[in-house]
């Protein structure tokens, strides 16, 4: 890798494309189990309340944790995005990842203290 | 139509999905911190949803925004990696947005339908 390539990546507007892709990827590849465990309810409420049970487990507790913080994050990164396209903007607005991803680290939290309140 | 109007016609597509999708994530984050409170059950979930006309469009919408949105995402992924032809892009984009799709909206009809009027 050329030495101005890696200067690049150390940017945080890679930074914020690498989060963009990443949950967004994270979020495809959920979705699909998302699906098929509401699609339970087809089978009336206690199918759909045994993988609920499932999900009682730490790991999936985090998972749904990360989860929450990769949709605010692409939510963020989203409106970011739109905001550079077609809003009227000056300077070079580093402080909207900074400030976009604090707050989906927030709401994320406050999401992680209600699953375990 | 010619790539460049398709390539054209696909950014646009995955921006006005993108900014309806900002208010629908928005809802779905807050009902979800709310809903994690005193953990998940299905009785809880499909007591909310069962019947109602507001959340089954609300969900149906949205379904369909997220199949149109990760469809041209996960093409712009796979584009970048400058592996596949055009038209196996194409292929596989259009396969995926279809299982969103239809695995999304039995997922929906599997919490609206039954229950109440």
């Amino acid at each position: 890798m050329r030495r101005n390539d890696f200067r690049a990546r150390g940017h945080a507007g890679w930074l914020a494309f690498a989060v963009h892709r990443l949950t967004g990827l994270a979020l495809i590849l959920f979705l699909p189990f998302h699906f098929w465990t509401l699609g339970l309810a087809l089978g009336g409420e206690e199918a759909l309340d045994g993988a609920l049970r499932w999900y009682q487990m730490p790991v999936f507790k985090f998972g749904e944790w990360a989860l929450v913080l990769c949709l605010a994050l692409h939510m963020a990164g989203g409106l970011r995005l739109l905001w550079i396209e077609f809003g009227q903007w000056r300077g070079l607005r580093l402080r909207w990842i900074a400030v976009g991803s604090v707050l989906s680290l927030a709401v994320s939290l406050v999401f992680f203290a209600n699953m375990l309140g | 139509m010619s790539p460049a109007v398709q390539a054209a016609k696909r950014w646009y597509w995955q921006r006005i999905s993108a900014m309806a999708m900002a208010l629908f994530v928005t809802v779905h984050l807050i009902v979800m911190i709310l809903a994690i409170r005193g953990g998940l059950t299905a009785a809880e979930i499909l007591g909310r949803t069962r019947g109602s006309l507001a959340w089954g469009a609300f969900y149906g919408i949205f379904v369909v925004l997220v199949a149109v949105h990760g469809a041209i995402g996960l093409r712009n992924m796979l584009a970048e990696t400058g592996r596949l032809s055009e038209r196996a892009l194409s292929g596989i984009s259009l396969a995926a947005g279809a299982v969103l799709l239809v695995m999304g909206l039995r997922a929906v009809a599997a919490v609206t339908l039954g229950g109440g009027a």
